[in-house]
């Protein structure tokens, strides 16, 4: 017997919008099963994971803290991943625009200005298209592959932090913690809504997401972005670079990634310290293909997953387990995505019939 | 070498009722066919006509879905190209499989019993090449043979099984007319012994010239059964396409215009280990003319077009002009700003985008030529939805584009649909300058008469085209005057009537006024 995926004829439109929601709730199955094999009560552990954290309004407004950069990275990465560049560092790109974007608030401190928030935020920008200016120079001029040197930057620029909060930019009146200076009031992203935390960043998101849409599905850009993602020989006809598409993407997706990371640093820690980041840039890869690529898609996956690492805390408190149920739980999403996604292009087929297996010797 | 006889009814190879499933689309709907012993049978179809899936079957490299298949009487269950193998069906494909770094010796051993020696595998393929008139030499590199000689590597592997019924699919399609000749020898020497051969292909002109009988195929379903040779070129094209074809009409083409499209000594290096580098290709075609560039698959075509359209612009500015002004560096929109137009060899992934739309295709070759008309929103670059459906609208219904539903996904439609749809694209536009690869390659009958026909019309009203292709009957249809390509040069140009295919064969061989064939040039 043998396992044959066979193309459907057609694909049915309801399942692929539906294909979310069932991974979600396949997702949810599982992970309580998970809780029971743990010997914990699914059902409470399930609600002290999904529920709880959306029941108060302090922890809705941690869920759109949270929320933010993964949907202002993901954004970023939908233009990368639709035009066939795999930007997989934004992690990397995320703190290297903390970095830069912290730069006036740390070194520059005395300065005092309405104009320091705003450079701040393009600091950041900068600092995050540079960082992924290094894959997209190697990849359009050396023809590397960037998967793997976007991925392995973010080691660098993980260690570049850790160094500059240990040495050069640690805090003088700080009892030698390894951490800068907390900024100055005029450095640290205001509060959107009265009722709570959530601060600027967070609009920024709601922003791209509906520029990129609008630029995906209007205009000749968005066009070229699909076209040289899906035949880079048809680009070329249409007279479309790929060359000026990889440098457009990866340096618009290290912008986003550099702004999420400013606006991090600058609303919710307001300052720099070793680890900024629950790795975001990764889980922003997630967000990206559960929004299906689509900016819109990726505001509502960006909730869902924020939401895994607000019950990943609430379940470490509540029922005793691990925080790395976060990622348990973010594996099974993806997973579950993917093979929804599968299952919508093919139908599994069992084929008992031992004779008639195929053998193509000399068929091509 | 004859065999033996095939005994009771006389059938060598019967199918019926054989279907294939993909899914529920019918590749093969019922097909019935009969092989007798001895005959050349010719399988005819567009593509997509289900043949090779057909002969498939027939090799065990697919499993039929229904159906029986009959070997001298006998019901068999064909389960791999090994148990085809040993019934006796011997199968040489239209793409070989051949390491380029093995001798030929080397290549034949690899598909015998392991516990054969080599020196004896070359003697033994030395002496059935000669013996039908196939010379190879076993110690010869594969890398270092012409396509022709590759092909009889393949041919003389299939007979070391000693077959009775030899498949071959498409066998011309990669050869010169005077290397078909020679193959079609072969099949004469193969049939005398009473072997059968089973011929697929598309060239009326061959099958009736070659084949005993001939079955021929449409959207999976026999559609007639004849012998070719008391046919007509077009009653073979009607049971293929189903419909008559009309003729071309080339007369009366308007007295030669300006030189519109030029390429002054253009060279161009391989890109790639495997392209072809272009050698100072010289070339005019002026307004009124179709000059036809023929030539054998892979001696420069897609290069020449690459540098011609701007694709890959080429160092040198004054190598390539359009209506008389350097467009050598300039990059493909630039030349399309300036009255050309280009239709690629490839449909899917180049010309087209398989997956978008035919609006969205549209957009493809004309968002820089006709951006006034369809975009909109200042630099923004907002395409304009309602201009680019209607001209989609326009240019379907001008070449007469069958299509389901308004504006459905490139790749739903056939071959034919796409192309029309492609070439009504630059028409649309009126070009004064066409630059075509293959404007009809896999394209049904009918789709191609029509574009052809359009060509034609294109050049009459003033414009230079400009066709690269490998179908003789096509250029001859359009073609003013004829050049030749071969391993990236270019002959001079000979006006139509008075170009013979016999030397054009020569031309497409890289000969130059000599008579002789290919042969020699890479013996060792």
């Amino acid at each position: 017997m043998r396992i044959e995926l066979e193309k459907r004829a057609k694909v049915s439109t309801l399942f692929s919008i539906l294909s979310p929601f069932i991974a979600f709730l396949l997702t949810i199955i599982f992970g309580g099963i998970m809780f029971a094999l743990l010997g914990k009560n699914p059902v409470m552990a399930l609600y002290s994971f999904f529920v709880e954290p959306l029941s108060e309004v302090w922890s809705l407004h941690e869920l759109a803290i949270k929320a933010a950069p993964l949907i202002l990275i993901a954004v970023g990465l939908s233009v990368c991943f639709r035009s066939n560049n795999w930007n997989i560092g934004a992690e990397g790109q995320f703190i290297m625009g903390a970095i830069a974007g912290s730069i006036l608030p740390v070194v520059l401190y005395d300065w005092q200005s309405p104009l320091v928030l705003p450079l701040m935020m393009l600091m950041g920008m900068l600092g995050g298209a540079l960082f992924a200016a290094i894959p997209a120079f190697l990849k359009a001029h050396m023809n590397t592959n960037e998967i793997l040197t976007s991925l392995m930057l973010v080691y660098v620029a993980q260690l570049f932090l850790d160094w500059l909060v240990r040495g050069p930019w640690r805090n003088p009146g700080g009892m030698n913690f390894p951490e800068t200076r907390t900024f100055a009031v005029d450095a640290i992203l205001p509060e959107m809504i009265a009722s709570g935390r959530t601060h600027w960043g967070f609009a920024f998101a709601i922003i791209a997401a509906v520029l990129v849409w609008f630029m995906m599905r209007y205009t000749l850009k968005g066009f070229e972005i699909s076209v040289l993602g899906q035949s880079e020989r048809a680009g070329r006809f249409a007279g479309f670079s790929s060359r000026r598409m990889i440098w457009f993407s990866m340096l618009l997706s290290g912008a986003f990634a550099g702004l999420a990371g400013i606006s991090e640093v600058s609303g919710a820690i307001q300052q720099l310290r070793p680890v900024i980041s629950p790795g975001y840039g990764f889980t922003a890869i997630i967000v990206a293909f559960l929004g299906r690529l689509n900016p819109l898609g990726i505001v509502a996956a960006g909730l869902v997953l924020a939401l895994t690492y607000l019950g990943g805390e609430a379940a470490q408190l509540s029922i005793g387990v691990s925080e790395k149920v976060t990622r348990v739980f973010q594996g099974l999403l993806l997973f579950f995505v993917l093979s929804c996604d599968t299952l919508i292009h093919y139908r599994i087929k069992l084929v008992f019939d031992r004779l008639t297996a195929t053998n193509s010797e000399g068929s091509r | 070498m004859p065999v033996e006889g095939v005994a009771a009814n006389g059938h060598l190879l019967a199918v019926s009722n054989l279907t294939k499933l993909f899914g529920s689309f019918a590749a093969c709907n019922g097909i019935n066919l009969q092989i007798e012993q001895g005959e050349i049978h010719a399988l005819l179809g567009e593509n997509g006509a289900g043949k090779s899936t057909l002969v498939k079957m027939l090799f065990g490299v697919l499993a039929p879905t229904a159906g029986e298949i009959l070997w001298q009487g006998q019901s068999v269950r064909i389960a791999n190209p090994a148990a085809a193998r040993k019934l006796g069906i011997g199968m040489v494909f239209q793409h070989f499989s051949l390491f380029e770094a093995l001798t030929v010796a080397e290549n034949i051993a690899l598909s015998m019993d392991a516990n054969i020696s080599l020196a004896k595998v070359a003697e033994e393929a030395s002496r059935l090449s000669h013996a039908y008139g196939l010379p190879l030499d076993p110690k010869a590199h594969v890398a270092d043979l012409s396509v022709g000689e590759r092909q009889r590597i393949e041919i003389v592997r299939a007979l070391l099984q000693n077959p009775r019924l030899i498949i071959l699919d498409e066998p011309t399609s990669v050869l010169t007319p005077q290397e078909a000749d020679r193959l079609f020898e072969t099949l004469y020497k193969l049939k005398a012994e009473g072997r059968s051969v089973l011929y697929i292909s598309h060239r009326l002109e061959e099958v009736q010239r070659i084949c005993d009988r001939a079955t021929v195929l449409r959207h999976g379903k026999v559609t007639g059964a004849c012998d070719p040779k008391a046919e007509t070129p077009s009653s073979l094209a009607r049971m293929m396409v189903g419909s008559d074809v009309a003729a071309v009409t080339a007369e009366g083409t308007s007295a030669k215009g300006e030189v519109q499209l030029e390429a002054r000594h253009l060279t161009v290096p391989a890109r790639t280990p495997f392209a072809v580098s272009l050698k100072n290709i010289c070339l005019k075609v002026h307004a009124g003319e179709v000059l036809a560039i023929a030539g054998v698959a892979g001696n420069g075509q897609g290069e020449l077009f690459d540098a011609l359209s701007g694709e890959y612009p080429v160092g040198d500015d004054s190598a390539v002009q359009i209506r008389q002004r350097p467009v050598g560096t300039r990059n493909i929109n630039a030349r399309r700003l300036m009255g050309a137009g280009f239709v690629p060899e490839e449909r899917h992934g180049h010309a087209a985008v398989s997956a978008l739309p035919l609006s969205d295709n549209l957009v493809l070759a004309r968002s820089r030529s006709d951006a006034k008309a369809f975009l909109g929103g200042g630099f923004l670059k907002i395409i304009r939805r309602d201009a680019v459906t209607s001209a989609t609208k326009r240019i379907s219904e001008a070449m007469d584009v069958r299509k389901s539903g308004e504006d459905p996904p490139a790749g739903s439609l056939s071959g034919g649909n796409l192309q029309k749809f492609i070439v009504g694209r630059e028409l649309d536009r009126q070009p004064s300058v066409l630059v075509v690869n293959q404007p009809t390659w896999g394209v049904d009958a009918g789709a191609a008469s029509r574009i052809r026909q359009a060509l034609v019309d294109l050049a009459k009203a003033g414009s230079a085209v400009l066709v690269i292709s490998q179908d003789l009957d096509e250029i001859f249809e359009v073609a003013t005057e004829i050049a030749v390509i071969s391993d990236g040069r270019l002959s001079d140009p000979y006006p139509a009537q008075e170009l013979s295919r016999e030397k054009i064969g020569l031309l497409m061989g890289g000969m130059y006024g000599k008579t002789e064939g290919t042969e020699g040039a890479h013996a060792h």
